[in-house]
């Protein structure tokens, strides 16, 4: 079963074992509007928690994408360079952005539950 | 129907703007003019040369063998091509423009009558400076006006525009680092800042670090200072801040900024506000730029090139770019060269090949001289009064964040108000256009959510400001009382309807390519 957690950038992190799915939340793609282009990091580069690991631009704004944990990048999705409106249509899904090795599962205590996320979009 | 005695109609027919189709295209006065490689006939020229006398082609391998792939119009058809292309522009000279942060007040047309005097117009850059001493000592002049507004002792005439200005700051400061012997990489740019501050930072090879804005809109002076350190080089602060808040704690900020060793580094951007009440120099900035063509009201946006010279504070005052204008017992020159540099002066380098906006500089200049020092200081009051009176009038039926006080030259609005309505930002900007109004800067400052910043400028008179505040106000009525078909897919009058942002980004149409024009250039 795995596990879903949030950061207050407005990342998600989907945890299987010793690898890490990460995106935008649904709110992020939703404030963002229609995306346009998407960065995503390399396989084999080292982020920090934390750490600037992608690029994302919509017609309003263009952000950065923080590593939420510190690891080893295992994947980028490539498929968003192509068709970025993967980001709006399916974000906590199809529009996931990196996959990386977990270096130190213990930051992921700091990172919030998917409820806790709920309350704290509401107080935005 | 109406009609006098010969049998014309005197009043008007019912057909809609919207609902006929014309047979040309065209609608009515509006035209819908193509591209210039879609008019004419290839090959058709508007001019009769003489035969070419050559008795042999000398060209060999050179020659050319498709066709050059220019338009064929005559005189009239070129000129009339473009004169339809500008009046599809929208500009000051047309109406009220309201874009925040950018000073889009009236161009005196005294100022262009003295930019075009051929002493300055014709003054070519490499013309020996004995026959130019006149558009030097217009320059001079200048410069006096611009070092004695902002209490600074120094000013670099040459950058090109507001970012322009903004590097030569930070090349000085840099340049001033190093002669310290130091190494500092850090500067630190507020959240509210323009999009030019950290690009700004970042290519003169600085890293940036945001400073938080506080909720009342001001920056987070505590914040800053927490965040000094003996790696920082500057600040980027722009005064008014782009909240149209004058930042209240600067004399403050500075101090603590010049105890850590950094430069304050100022966005003269918000000039306007305080030209004439308020020297940046007392207020302990050590580098700013001005865009003339923003407070000293030369034309920009589309309608002319910039000029951003840059005042330096004592410290930066030697590091100043060439070329240097000096003025001696033999009249006014420049100092291209290090070798003839003045004592003390250790320029970091050149911006640009020449001095200057000579065209731009000439136009201030008629500004500052017939204002005078009076009329500066009246011109920036008024921006303020005639941006509060705005404030006032829409703060009940828009949302202002930072209403409770006065504004500066800016009246800042979020989308609050909207809130429920279905209509955002975006839709309430483009409807200004269908009321013939160019929108305000929206979406900016990022601080602020579905921001719409409102400058008016000094430029408009009372009748002219009451008559957008009560299109804007009856804009937010109609709105909030669910009346918004005006807003769905605005404009609708104008030559192009809503564009589609995310398909020109997705799959943007970089070049124009013909179907079978075998004209279209290469």
């Amino acid at each position: 079963m795995s596990e879903v957690r949030f950061t207050d950038q407005h990342e998600w992190v989907r945890i299987d074992g010793d690898s890490a799915t990460v995106g935008i939340t649904k709110y992020a793609a939703e404030q963002l509007g229609d995306v346009v282009f998407v960065e995503v990091p390399e396989a084999g580069r080292n982020i920090g928690a934390g750490g600037e690991a992608a690029v994302v631009e919509s017609v309003k704004a263009a952000s950065e994408v923080y590593a939420p944990i510190g690891g080893e990048v295992t994947e980028g999705n490539t498929a968003l360079a192509d068709d970025p409106a993967k980001v709006n249509a399916d974000p906590e899904g199809e529009g996931w952005f990196f996959k990386m090795k977990i270096a130190d599962k213990g930051e992921l205590a700091k990172l919030m539950t998917a409820d806790q996320y709920a309350e704290f979009v509401k107080g935005l | 129907m109406t009609m006098n005695n010969q049998g014309r109609p005197t009043a008007p027919g019912t057909i809609e703007a919207n609902e006929l189709p014309t047979i040309s295209g065209d609608r009515g006065l509006m035209h819908e003019e193509p591209l210039i490689f879609e008019l004419g006939r290839p090959g058709m020229t508007g001019v009769d040369l003489p035969e070419v006398q050559m008795s042999e082609a000398r060209l060999g391998g050179m020659r050319r063998k498709g066709p050059v792939g220019l338009p064929g119009l005559s005189e009239p058809e070129v000129v009339r091509h473009y004169v339809r292309l500008s009046q599809t522009n929208y500009s000051i000279d047309a109406g009220l423009y309201p874009l925040g942060s950018c000073t889009m007040k009236h161009n005196p047309r005294l100022n262009e009558k003295m930019a075009r005097l051929p002493g300055f117009a014709d003054a070519h850059p490499l013309a020996p400076q004995k026959t130019v001493q006149g558009a030097m000592e217009a320059i001079a002049q200048l410069m006096n006006w611009l070092t004695t507004l902002t209490g600074m002792p120094a000013v670099a005439m040459s950058p090109k525009a507001g970012a322009h200005g903004e590097l030569c700051g930070l090349l000085a400061i840099r340049a001033a680092i190093e002669a310290r012997g130091e190494n500092r990489k850090r500067i630190l740019v507020p959240e509210s800042a323009h999009g030019t501050n950290p690009a700004t930072a970042a290519f003169a090879g600085f890293t940036v670090d945001e400073v938080p804005a506080k909720g009342d809109g001001h920056v987070d002076a505590d914040a800053l200072e927490a965040k000094l350190g003996l790696d920082v080089a500057a600040i980027m602060l722009t005064n008014p801040n782009t909240c149209g808040l004058f930042e209240k704690r600067i004399i403050e900020i500075a101090e603590h900024v010049h105890r850590a060793g950094a430069y304050f580094y100022c966005d003269g951007a918000n000039f306007n506000a305080i030209a004439g009440r308020v020297r940046p120099g007392d207020l302990g900035i050590d580098a700013m730029h001005i865009n003339l063509h923003k407070t000293f009201s030369t034309p920009h946006g589309g309608g002319g090139p910039g000029a951003g010279p840059v005042v330096l504070s004592e410290a930066l005052a030697p590091f100043a770019p060439l070329p240097l204008l000096v003025h001696d017992s033999k009249g006014f020159r420049l100092i291209e060269d290090r070798a003839d540099l003045p004592e003390g002066a250790n320029p970091f380098g050149r911006m640009c090949a020449f001095h200057g906006q000579m065209g731009m500089f000439t136009r201030a200049l008629a500004y500052m001289l017939s204002h005078g020092a009076d009329g500066i200081r009246q011109a920036s009051e008024d921006a303020v009064l005639s941006a509060n009176y705005i404030l006032a009038s829409l703060k009940d039926v828009m949302s202002a964040p930072f209403g409770d006080g006065p504004c500066m030259h800016e009246a800042l609005f979020d989308d609050s108000f909207l809130e429920g309505t279905g209509v955002t930002t975006l839709d309430f900007a483009k409807a200004m256009i269908d009321e013939g109004y160019h929108p305000m800067t929206m979406y900016f400052p990022l601080v602020v959510h579905g921001a719409m910043l409102i400058e008016p400028t000094e430029s408009e008179s009372r009748e002219s400001v009451d008559r957008f505040i009560h299109v804007l106000r009856t804009m937010a009525e109609e709105a909030k009382a669910g009346k918004t078909e005006r807003f769905g897919g605005a404009p609708r009058l104008a030559p192009r309807r809503r564009l589609d942002e995310t398909a020109a980004a997705r799959k943007p149409i970089l070049r124009w390519k013909p179907k079978d024009l075998p004209q279209a250039a290469e």
